[in-house]
């Protein structure tokens, strides 16, 4: 599944506790950094109302939708209870401060 | 090794203590036991009287089912009382002989209902009003008898009364005072209240004291003092509770009237916990929702160790579950010595209201017939709120200050299922109360996050809070103590108060400091925070743009495509040739989406991308702009009318003092959007009066307004003051923007927040005391001279920048991109 991997950039091409958008085949994907550096990437659509996910406020392992305040889970993409609701979710993992993303095998809208 | 707690008792004390630490994510620090004295599973005790009334069943009230119990691991034990505490052992022992040891003990027996010591009592058919087996009695009675008497004319025997009635009896409520509700009601309201009843088809005998049940096997009549009878079938006793507390005094813990506990839920033995109605706090013995389900808090945090959070008591208010009976009542109702009362009375309409007042404040209120104001009245009164200046027309309620919104048809009783609550979200009346019944709310905040009504404008969150009272009835008050956000027990005063006195200057610290429960905030919290920070310690406290919303970290409003707007300030709104062609140029360079004309007398430019934002920033500010926060929780913008330089009526130049006014505070964060007008005479072109801070031109001076907004609620000003000078006007304008700045809680507009302190409190502050006056505004200009940095210069020069360049693939590293495309 390696050659599933692709680079992206360093982990600090992406602000703290914020996001930067990636411009892919896939549509736009927002990749997200939070407290702890851990790194996520989840399509930058709120499956409320289409949001940019990347505009939200990043909290813990959750991120705020800047349009109607829907939370959503990082690791999942599930919004948190009782919304209901799932953005696509993309494999990342970071090693030496690269950020690799995974576009091929992602758990499903 | 776990710890073993064991809970007594499967009522809504209790399971809300396990349910609060399930919400701590600490649950797991325990083997958890629960014994429950009933056969059922827990249930919503308050929704009974809706049971007996046939609006609801069994299973509508049920809250937790026997699968939530064994999802989270909780072994529950049904139909079998604990009959003994061993302290000694620590253990408990029950009925059937089951020894279960335990480290910690709950005690949340509850109360039992209160049976009148007269001969036959034992009869059957004699009862009380407590739990289902209660319900059912009544029920299967209703079908082949005919007569009930309730002994007892309070909030509980009226329920049971209205229940019995609607199951087709003929009922009489007997009661010992000559006015029913005694606790909550003074005569006017009682005698409508019986009034309405008795139209309703309920018998009362008032005065009227039991000597004995007669009968031989089953119960068959009432037998008075005065040696009077009346038949009966079927005898409800509702003439109070008694806590549960004998279990406990058995075991050696120190009970009065309830089981005696601390601040921290702990009984004298500080293994042993009680929570709910068993228990006495501070000498006071609850017996509704709200109060239990502040303890289940507390007890849980103290509980899972967490060390913080105390219970201080509550205030409670009270409303009649009786359908088509409006009826309000909270706090000192009766009035004494050293109270103040105002009253309406409109006897053909049944509508009568008091308010109680005590220095200058809401010390109680008792409504019937029409309770639209009761949340109102109970929160002035809560909020400790000097009232002295809306006094003359306080019992018409706070649609009369000016609050248009769900103004006329709040009576939340006399809405249909299918009335709109919540315009923003169109939900509807039958969504809440279903939503109430189905999930188990029992908060404001549950239901705008189950619901959405309220969740939005928040216009309707009053009505909201109207319908939960109705659908909960007598069991729903409202939080006295309402913290900031579920990261926290601490309300937004406490922690601001914590930020001054604790020197806290960084976000992370506070955290640390406070407890907070999450690492990094909420959504909620983290604006707030920020703006205490930086308004409390300006200079010293950084600013933390992530933890501003979209809006304020890229200084622009977000639409809902995604793109945004971006707004030049134009002071006073006064503008030139060249700042027009300017503004028009940026428009065409950048493909502008559309330009409009604000309500704030600003020019728009709508459906900017993010990526060209610091472009068009640099742009305008080449030709001299700055940000005119249009999005922010900010000073927003100065109107004026053209003044006295050219209009013919004007009396000062409105134009110049709204420039200056401007000039002097942009840039400055406050608690939720500014906005500052100035006009030129009495005619008041600029609509300063419905401004946060308006001024108009008089003859002799200026008028200076204040806490007025359109928006969600319109209100119109207070007149401050009138004075003479310009100098004047500016600094009233700098004292009461600190003012605001520094007492106002977050997202607290300056129109509610005048309301809460009172117009005199401002007063006070900023007229009569001259000292504190300077001081205000020597604040106001330390702040503002970290504030007054234009944001777009910032991001312009670099600041965070990569925010707004999207990565785009293929310029990192080019053959794995053609992979990316493969897959």
């Amino acid at each position: 599944m390696s050659n599933n991997w692709i680079e992206v950039g360093t982990i600090n091409d992406i602000p703290a506790m914020g996001s930067r958008v990636i411009e892919s085949e896939e549509g736009a994907i927002a990749l997200f950094r939070n407290s702890e550096d851990k790194v996520f990437a989840l399509r930058n659509k709120c499956p409320h109302k289409g949001g940019p996910l990347s505009d939200g406020l990043v909290a813990g392992r959750q991120v705020t939708c800047p349009l109607h305040s829907w939370t959503l889970e990082l690791e999942s993409g599930e919004a948190v209870a009782p919304d209901k609701g799932c953005a696509r979710v993309f494999p990342v993992k970071v090693e030496n401060q690269q950020v690799f993303l995974d576009f091929s095998s992602s758990i499903q809208e | 090794m776990k710890e073993k707690l064991v809970l007594i008792g499967n009522g809504m004390a209790g399971i809300r203590t396990l349910e609060e630490l399930l919400k701590l994510d600490e649950v797991e620090k325990f083997d958890i036991t629960v014994f429950g004295a009933e056969p059922h599973p827990n249930y919503n005790r308050i929704l009974l009287s809706p049971v007996l009334a046939g609006e609801k069943t069994i299973d509508d009230i049920i809250l937790n089912s026997r699968e939530w119990y064994e999802e989270h691991n909780i072994t529950l034990y049904t139909g079998d009382p604990v009959i003994e505490i061993d302290r000694i052992r620590r253990q408990v022992i029950t009925e059937l002989g089951k020894v279960m040891p335990y480290d910690r003990l709950l005690i949340a027996t509850g109360s039992h209902p209160f049976i009148i010591p007269v001969p036959g009592a034992e009869l059957e058919g004699v009862i009380g009003f407590r739990d289902i087996a209660d319900v059912n009695v009544m029920l299967d009675t209703a079908k082949n008898h005919k007569k009930a008497v309730v002994i007892g004319g309070g909030l509980l025997g009226l329920e049971a009364a209205n229940g019995l009635k609607k199951q087709g009896m003929e009922v009489t409520v007997v009661h010992l005072m000559d006015k029913l509700m005694e606790r909550q009601l003074d005569k006017p309201a009682a005698d409508l209240l019986r009034i309405s009843l008795e139209e309703d088809g309920l018998n009362f005998l008032l005065e009227a004291q039991t000597a004995a049940l007669l009968g031989d096997k089953r119960v068959t009549g009432i037998k008075f003092a005065d040696g009077s009878e009346l038949d009966a079938d079927l005898v409800v006793m509702a003439v109070g509770v008694r806590p549960n507390m004998e279990l406990a005094q058995k075991a050696g813990i120190y009970c009065e009237r309830g089981i005696v506990v601390n601040d921290t839920m702990q009984t004298f033995d500080p293994r042993v916990y009680a929570v709910g109605e068993c228990v006495q706090h501070r000498g006071t013995v609850y017996g509704l929702v709200a109060p239990l389900f502040e303890q289940a808090k507390v007890c849980a945090n103290h509980l899972a160790q967490l060390g913080y959070g105390r219970y201080e008591g509550s205030v409670t208010s009270t409303k009649l579950k009786v359908t088509g009976i409006d009826l309000f009542s909270a706090g000192n109702f009766e009035g004494g010595e050293d109270t103040d009362e105002i009253t309406f009375q409109d006897p053909a309409s049944k509508v009568y209201k008091k308010i109680v007042l005590k220095d200058g404040k809401v010390d109680g209120a008792v409504m019937f017939g029409d309770t639209t104001d009761g949340a109102w009245y109970f929160k002035l009164m809560r909020e400790k709120t000097d009232v002295t200046d809306i006094r003359d027309h306080l019992l018409f309620g706070e649609d009369n200050l000016g609050d248009a919104g769900h103004g006329g048809q709040s009576k939340a009783a006399a809405m249909a299922d299918s009335d709109q609550v919540c315009d923003c979200n169109g939900v509807c009346k039958g969504d809440i109360t279903k939503a109430i019944a189905a999930e188990g709310l029992f908060t404001v905040d549950d239901v705008k996050l189950h619901t959405k009504a309220g969740a939005s404008c928040g216009s309707c969150v009053g009505l909201v809070e109207q319908i939960l009272a109705d659908t909960l009835g007598g069991d729903y008050s409202a939080p006295d103590h309402k913290p900031m956000c579920r990261c926290t027990d601490l309300t937004h005063d406490e922690v601001r108060a914590a930020i001054r006195d604790h020197q806290i200057k960084q976000m992370h610290n506070l955290f640390d400091k406070l407890g907070w429960r999450t690492i990094d905030g909420c959504q909620s919290c983290r604006p707030a925070l920020n703006y205490y920070l930086i308004s409390t310690w300006p200079g010293e406290a950084m600013d933390d743009p992530r933890s501003r919303l979209v809006n304020e970290r890229v200084h622009g409003n977000i639409q809902k495509d995604g793109t945004f707007s971006v707004i030049p300030r134009i002071f006073g709104g006064k503008t030139t040739p060249d700042q027009l062609r300017a503004i028009a140029d940026a428009a065409d360079k950048f493909n502008v989406g559309e330009v409009n004309i604000t309500g704030g007398q600003r020019i728009n430019l709508l459906g900017v991308e993010k990526k060209d934002l610091p472009a068009i920033w640099e742009f305008l500010n080449d030709k001299g702009f700055v940000s005119g926060h249009a999005y922010g929780k900010s000073m927003r913008t100065a109107k004026a009318c053209v003044g006295s330089t050219w209009c013919r009526f004007g009396t000062q130049d409105s134009t110049q003092m709204a420039i200056d006014l401007e000039e002097m505070t942009w840039g400055s964060w406050m608690p939720h959007k500014f906005k500052i007008a100035a006009s030129g005479c009495p005619r008041n072109c600029a609509e300063a009066t419905i401004k946060d801070f308006g001024v108009v031109g008089i003859d002799s001076g200026w008028e200076i307004h204040i806490g007025g907004n359109g928006g969600v609620k319109v209100r119109a000003t207070d007149l401050l003051c009138r004075v003479e000078t310009e100098q004047e006007v500016k600094d009233l304008c700098a004292a009461f923007i600190q003012l605001y700045r520094e007492e106002a809680r977050y997202l607290e507009r300056t129109a509610p927040w005048v309301e809460r302190v009172g117009l005199g409190y401002v007063k006070k502050r900023l007229l009569e005391d001259e000292t504190g006056k300077a001081v205000l505004i020597e604040r106001f200009k330390i702040s503002q001279a970290v504030a007054q940095v234009d944001p777009w210069d910032e991001r312009v020069k670099g600041t965070e920048s990569q925010e707004f360049i999207p990565i785009r693939l293929g310029t990192v590293h080019e053959p794995e991109v053609k992979q990316a495309q493969v897959v």
